[in-house]
């Protein structure tokens, strides 16, 4: 086969994979230097940024719009739902491919066009649209306001075929795991990793259709001049914050599920003991996805909604706490009494659970709806969500590529240059957000360009904290370049790694190691559940999903 | 490419192909549903927007119920023959079928241009907006719905895949049903 056959237009999902995690991956640096940018504007503003030169408001507005849609739509999806997705649904229920491998394709393809579209998007008269991420109208529909008058389409159109992207994938990837199980394998015998991918398809289906018809309306009111989101001819601004909320308080569950399942993954094989309660895990699993459809109102206290309505969404805001800690404490029960094994995987793990809980955590004073009034739209929700996506989005995925690199390149990579890698990620990670919180509560409102024109916020104590968190996101960025390193470096040089080298269960370690296309020389069967370590009376700890009793 | 082992395989016991479309029919059902919820809440709040449908044409739109309706029997009746490997009845009916989605375009342009040169234009109104809207993302599936079918049509000539029939059939029916909405929020409620 061709470079190209092999590697470009491929129909293995594998590759696709790869695609999906390098393109994601891509994404997400670019996302990362816009956020270098404006956050040395906050702490430095007015001076030159090195490597970007003076920053206007308008560019200001742009990337910040454009960090967060990046890091959501182009980053955390593709890496975690569909580079995960795509290389371990096959593997782990013991099939070959995706039922779909052309629509498979045809998914990354379209999700490429919309990356390509984004970032032409800054380079068109006027500029990257720059009116959020969360695109509000009236500041979104008339170019008039947002004076970007083909940044702001271009934006609605790549975010548009993003989704689109993501149904294709979707679709794929719950007829895969609904049709395509190895014999003998049980919908309990699943790893958890895959429940929640599919779930999180799920959800993800369910909840962006009202969206897509919203962009649509949006697109019209752009580019025709219809009225569906102008109040003066009888549209309605907030039912387009319900529409796009509706799909957003999901999404966030959408990107947190298959996180979780990556780290269920590497805690279980880490500290060789069973999933403590896979049902419990499977069955709120399933009622998070439930409750995010009843969650959405929370991002719109101020909006002007009723009261009433306002006191309702706070009880079910506070109620989804529920599940989440429920997983959080089910995942630290199965550490108990287990035999740990630090590698750079599992301290991935376990990062994401003690951070993500902060992130949980500082979720209820925004979820209750009279502290949300006072911390509405400061920098207290900036690192609310950022405790909250960081781990999601990077933690669990290093964790995820750590683990998965000996599988997907059949070589392990440094463990010593990963540990330095986690603590140079995990430490400026928190001193980036920590601070924000106490400049949020101090009143720092979010989206502002500079704080000089605000004598209360522009006092030293605060300045001193904007600058922590800002040369924290340098130090942060600086210690990727290790991972990149080590990442490119261990793909061709690294120490070779045999088909189970964390002497794992599941289906994926039987496969060669990186599995050739078609995955598997004889089809697995599966003959019990996918945690089977450290069973009593038998002498490996280890019990693979496929070996006979 | 040759079909992987995972596409033959049916641990549901129902075909993967016909599950894929009612996923895919699922995620379009949310789609229609979020834009017809938006007009509802409207329409119970203007009432004035009466005065703009009662304008529509309501005649053209019963006329065109009656082509989709019939046209979802056509493809019945292909998948009918198709299961009973019936390839070149299966054919005729695939095309008939098609005939009544250009049956259903035609009266829609003629349609669309009277409001049009009567100035109901997709900025006149919000009503038109949804109209226009609505109508012409449900026309979009028409149109898709065709040229699959054309596709297909010559497939199952070759006695090749028979059993997209009934998927594009599923899908067919899909798009009848959400003109059954369309139908009377933007015709009949005056």
């Amino acid at each position: 086969m061709s470079f190209w056959q092999k590697y470009v237009f491929s129909v293995d999902h594998k590759v696709i994979g790869m695609q999906y995690l390098l393109t994601g991956i891509l994404m997400g640096v670019i996302g990362a230097y816009m956020s270098y940018v404006f956050r040395m504007q906050l702490a430095f503003p007015g001076k030159e940024v090195p490597f970007f030169g003076l920053v206007t408001a308008a560019e200001y507005n742009a990337l910040i719009t454009n960090h967060g849609s990046i890091m959501i739509f182009w980053f955390a999806m593709p890496v975690l739902i569909a580079a995960f997705g795509n290389f371990l649904i096959p593997l782990m229920i013991g099939a070959d491919d995706m039922v779909f491998p052309r629509i498979n394709r045809l998914s990354y393809q379209i999700f490429l066009l919309s990356a390509v579209i984004l970032i032409v998007s800054f380079f068109v008269p006027g500029g990257g649209f720059g009116g959020a991420w969360t695109a509000y109208p009236p500041l979104s529909a008339k170019a008039e306001y947002n004076l970007t008058p083909w940044g702001s389409s271009l934006w609605l159109l790549a975010v548009a075929l993003e989704f689109v992207a993501f149904l294709l994938g979707g679709i794929n990837f719950i007829t895969t795991l609904m049709n395509s199980r190895a014999k003998g394998m049980k919908y309990l015998d699943i790893p958890i990793v895959l429940w929640m991918i599919v779930i999180a398809s799920i959800l993800f289906m369910a909840s962006v259709g009202p969206l897509i018809a919203g962009a649509i309306m949006l697109l019209f009111d752009q580019l025709i001049g219809t009225g569906f989101f102008d109040p003066s001819r009888g549209g309605d601004p907030v039912l387009w914050q319900h529409l796009f909320w509706f799909f957003g308080h999901p999404e966030v569950y959408v990107v947190l599920l298959p996180a979780m399942g990556i780290v269920a993954e590497v805690m279980t094989t880490f500290s060789r003991k069973k999933l403590f309660a896979y049902k419990t895990v499977l069955f709120t699993t399933i009622a998070t996805g439930v409750l995010s459809f009843f969650v959405w109102a929370h991002h719109q206290f101020i909006a002007g909604i009723d009261p009433r309505m306002a006191n309702i969404f706070t009880v079910t805001t506070v109620l989804i706490s529920i599940p989440i800690a429920e997983m959080l404490f089910v995942y630290i029960a199965t550490l108990y009494g287990g035999s740990i094994r630090f590698t750079t995987a599992m301290l991935f793990a376990l990062a994401f659970l003690a951070t993500f809980l902060i992130g949980g955590v500082t979720g209820i004073f925004l979820g209750a709806s009279g502290a949300d009034i006072y911390f509405h739209d400061t920098y207290f929700v900036i690192a609310h969500f950022h405790y909250t996506f960081v781990p999601i989005a990077v933690i669990a995925v290093f964790a995820g590529i750590y683990y998965w690199f000996p599988k997907m390149f059949g070589r392990f990579m440094n463990e010593t240059l990963g540990k330095i890698h986690f603590w140079g990620t995990f430490l400026p990670f928190n001193t980036i957000f920590l601070p924000l919180f106490f400049t949020g509560a101090a009143g720092d409102h979010r989206r502002i360009f500079t704080y000089a024109n605000f004598p209360q916020l522009a006092t030293p104590g605060l300045q001193d904290l904007r600058i922590i968190a800002t040369v924290s996101v340098v130090i942060l960025i600086c210690f990727q370049f290790l991972f990149f390193w080590n990442f490119f470096y261990s793909m061709f040089r690294g120490a070779k790694a045999g088909k189970n080298p964390w002497n794992a269960n599941t289906l994926e370690w039987v496969a060669p190691s990186p599995p050739p296309h078609g995955n598997f020389d004889v089809f697995p069967e599966v003959y019990r559940g996918p945690y089977e370590f450290s069973v009593p009376g038998r002498a490996q700890d280890f019990w693979p999903q496929n070996e006979k009793a | 490419m040759q079909t992987p082992v995972a596409t033959g395989r049916s641990v549901t016991g129902i075909p993967t192909g016909r599950l894929a479309v009612w996923w895919v029919i699922g995620s379009e059902i949310v789609i229609f549903g979020g834009l017809l919820m938006y007009y509802i809440m409207l329409r119970n709040k203007y009432d004035y927007w009466a005065e703009s449908s009662a304008h529509t044409a309501t005649m053209a739109g019963a006329l065109n119920t009656f082509i989709l309706l019939t046209s979802s029997l056509f493809i019945v009746l292909a998948h009918y023959y198709a299961e009973k490997k019936d390839h070149l009845k299966s054919f005729k009916y695939i095309w008939m079928t098609i005939a009544g989605g250009l049956g259903f375009l035609v009266v829609k342009s003629i349609e669309w241009t009277n409001e049009i040169m009567s100035g109901y234009t997709i900025t006149s109104e919000l009503f038109w907006s949804f109209y226009y809207t609505a109508a012409g993302i449900h026309a979009v599936h028409v149109i898709a719905g065709m040229v699959i079918m054309g596709i297909i049509s010559f497939d199952v000539l070759q006695k090749k895949n028979m059993h997209r029939v009934e998927l594009i059939g599923i899908y067919w029916h899909f798009v009848d049903i959400v003109w059954i909405f369309l139908f009377p929020l933007l015709y009949i409620a005056k």
